[in-house]
């Protein structure tokens, strides 16, 4: 018997016990829809926090001061006083894999316009900070050369404190503020990011030279970071060691010592990030798989109610000719059909949930076609799987007893 | 596997050579044949008769390759089919058999014609060809203009000729027959044996039925008693009936008519629900 009348002859049988059929499909589709959906949510969780990692910045390295212990006494992170604006030059000028740097002071101040004021944390850095962490300037400039040489007391704001400070009428570029109590010229505004990997609200910020910043708020000489950006991703790992040799070397730490400094890069935090994310998706997902199992064993249940109904079905069948592999197909392609038909509307259910999800929970979701293609496998896997066990047990019927059956 | 094409020294279809069946039931073994040897030739019309458990349900199952002989031979049509696999019998069945059974085994919800043609399926002939082959089997069994109804629609008598219609289809060399009256009434029955009675005079279709009814037996030509595991009379049937002859002498049921019509309206019959169906 050739494939399109076995096909023709599984769909009319499912046909007739069209309840039965749909409630045995249930089972698949529920699996097939459950595993698309989980899977979306923690591709989106996954794509969204990729995302915010790139925004961080191209291939950056970060070299943050640690904690140094002088005399005995541990001290916190960043607490040591020896990563220097000398550092930074010197890791620019040496290793070749970085391709510029950036200094970072920071500190936390109140800031004061007319009669609004605002607590935010103010970074003091150099000009080429603002295309290595790829922020953007939307009105007016990033400070210059120059500015960061004289130390001027100009700053660039991120939205959130433009908010809190300014009115919607109002325009900040060229207003004073007062920075713990000295006057900066507001000289451009940064495009919002929103919140950063780790949650905290990257708008609400100052970003200020950095030798102002050190001089006149901070007071202090050294730096609490260095942002270096590599050539590429792959370099950004490759400098690390070279950074901390060359540091170590600039701050005279004596073999088996502590470093007094912490080198990370962005890939290694993303590598980090997709783990996580990567095993939170895989436990979702085995769950969801459960269900799809639970789907196949109602499969067989059916399949083997219905070898038991048409005994005498397949008894007149063998005798006008089926052979064992007849039945046996017409079986099997019954269960598959069923599994089939049910991974197909799955998958349909799958993509509905996650839209769904999307648009009511306001989740990222991404629908990857690996996912939907795992799902149809896996439901035409269980059709086999679950299906071959009453298609064999019709097969091996005998004729004389199955045309006999009540 | 070569059939059809190894030509048959004489014109016997069924030679069947000393066969012995046992079935083991639990502990004690059943000797349900005992040593058949047996001829049946082209156009013979053969009637086996004989108590229930004397051993003709399990002959017809040999002969009808659903089972196989445990000692001894069987040659149809030429072929040693003793010997063969489980899968080449089911070819067998299919091409040199035709079944008609006393319960009809018509599959319900399905049209007379898409009955008909499901020997055809595991023939694998053409589809059109396959209808071809069904319509001309329904119009030879009288039933051109039913071929849609399902057997729910028909009454019994039409369904045996449906299934009749689905015996010959795939043109056998024997036609085997369990019982085929055994849920009609007389009138039906004599209206069955007749189709019989012309396969056989007309396309020389080699005929065995199964029947304890003496009177359904005299419809044909050569009556083989069993008794015990063993064929105890084998002798022609001298005043043989003819079905043509011995209609017009039955009463007509006077309702007759409006039973054809209630069935054809979807109803069935009294005499359908006799015959079971499948789901």
């Amino acid at each position: 018997m050739d494939f399109w009348n076995t096909l023709r002859l599984a769909l009319r049988a499912l046909a007739r016990n069209k309840l039965r059929s749909s409630l045995t499909m249930l089972g698949i589709i529920i699996g097939v829809g459950a595993v698309i959906a989980v899977v979306s949510i923690g591709q989106g969780a996954d794509a969204m926090i990729q995302e915010g990692i790139q925004n961080m910045g191209t291939n950056v390295v970060y070299i943050s001061a640690g904690s140094g212990r002088p005399g005995g006494l541990r001290m916190g992170f960043g607490a040591v006083k020896t990563l220097t604006m000398d550092d930074l030059n010197a890791i620019t000028r040496e290793i070749p894999l970085i391709k510029e740097a950036a200094p970072g002071v920071m500190t936390r101040a109140q800031v004061v316009y007319q009669n609004q004021n605002w607590n935010t944390s103010v970074m003091g850095t150099t000009a080429n900070y603002f295309p290595i962490r790829k922020w953007v300037v939307t009105a007016g400039t990033v400070f210059s050369d120059e500015e960061v040489e004289a130390a001027a007391n100009v700053c660039v704001i991120g939205t959130t404190v433009s908010r809190y400070l300014f009115s919607d009428t109002e325009d900040p570029i060229g207003k004073q503020i007062r920075i713990k109590n000295i006057p900066f010229r507001v000289i451009g505004i940064l495009e919002s990011k929103g919140q950063s990997v780790m949650g905290s609200d990257q708008d609400d910020q100052i970003f200020a030279p950095y030798s102002t910043v050190q001089r006149k708020l901070a007071g202090i000489t050294w730096l609490q970071i260095i942002m270096a950006s590599a050539t590429t991703a792959d370099a950004s790992v490759a400098a690390m060691q070279p950074i901390s040799a060359l540091l170590r070397e600039r701050h005279r730490i004596r073999t088996g010592d502590d470093d007094d400094f912490f080198v990370r890069t962005q890939s290694e935090l993303a590598e980090t990030a997709a783990q996580t994310q990567w095993v939170m998706t895989l436990l979702l997902g085995s769950v969801a798989c459960v269900s799809l199992i639970v789907g196949g064993i109602g499969i067989m249940n059916i399949m083997l109610v219905s070898v038991t109904e048409r005994t005498r079905e397949i008894g007149v069948r063998m005798a006008v000719g089926a052979t064992e592999s007849d039945v046996q197909l017409q079986f099997l392609v019954e269960a598959l059909t069923l599994s089939m038909m049910g991974g197909l509307v799955g998958i349909f259910v799958g993509v509905a949930l996650s839209a769904m999800i999307s648009n009511l929970l306001a989740w990222p979701t991404l629908i990857s076609t690996q996912a939907i293609l795992m799902a149809a496998i896996f439901s035409v896997g269980v059709g086999v799987f679950f299906g071959f066990y009453p298609a064999r047990k019709a097969a091996q019927l005998d004729p004389i007893e199955a045309l006999r059956y009540e | 596997m070569e059939l059809s094409d190894t030509p048959a020294q004489d014109s016997c279809v069924i030679r069947l050579e000393g066969v012995h069946k046992y079935y083991h039931l639990g502990d004690f073994q059943v000797h349900a044949l005992r040593g058949i040897s047996l001829q049946v030739h082209k156009g013979e019309f053969v009637a086996v008769m004989g108590a229930s458990g004397s051993g003709k349900s399990t002959l017809m199952n040999i002969i009808g390759c659903l089972d196989k002989p445990s000692r001894g031979s069987y040659f149809l049509d030429g072929t040693d089919v003793s010997k063969l696999e489980k899968a080449e019998l089911a070819r067998v069945r299919n091409r040199k058999l035709g079944f008609v059974f006393q319960q009809f085994n018509l599959l319900s919800r399905t049209s007379a014609l898409e009955n008909v043609e499901l020997p055809t399926i595991y023939a694998g002939i053409s589809p059109q060809e396959r209808e071809e082959r069904a319509r001309a089997a329904l119009e030879r069994v009288g039933l051109a203009d039913r071929e849609h109804h399902y057997p729910s629609q028909l009454s019994g008598g039409q369904q045996q000729r449906v299934a009749i219609a689905r015996a010959l289809v795939n043109r056998p060399a024997i036609l085997l027959a369990d019982e085929p009256t055994g849920n009609l009434d007389s009138r039906t029955s004599v209206e069955i044996m007749d189709i019989f009675q012309q396969l056989n005079e007309e396309q020389a279709i080699t005929i065995v039925i199964v029947t304890h009814e003496h009177d359904i037996a005299q419809y044909a030509k050569r009556a083989l008693e069993f008794r015990d595991g063993k064929v105890r009379h084998d002798y022609v049937i001298e005043d043989r009936l003819v079905a043509r002859e011995v209609l017009p002498t039955l009463p007509t049921l006077e309702d007759e008519d409006a039973e054809d019509e209630s069935a054809a309206g979807g109803e069935a019959s009294s005499e359908s629900s006799a015959g079971r169906e499948m789901e």
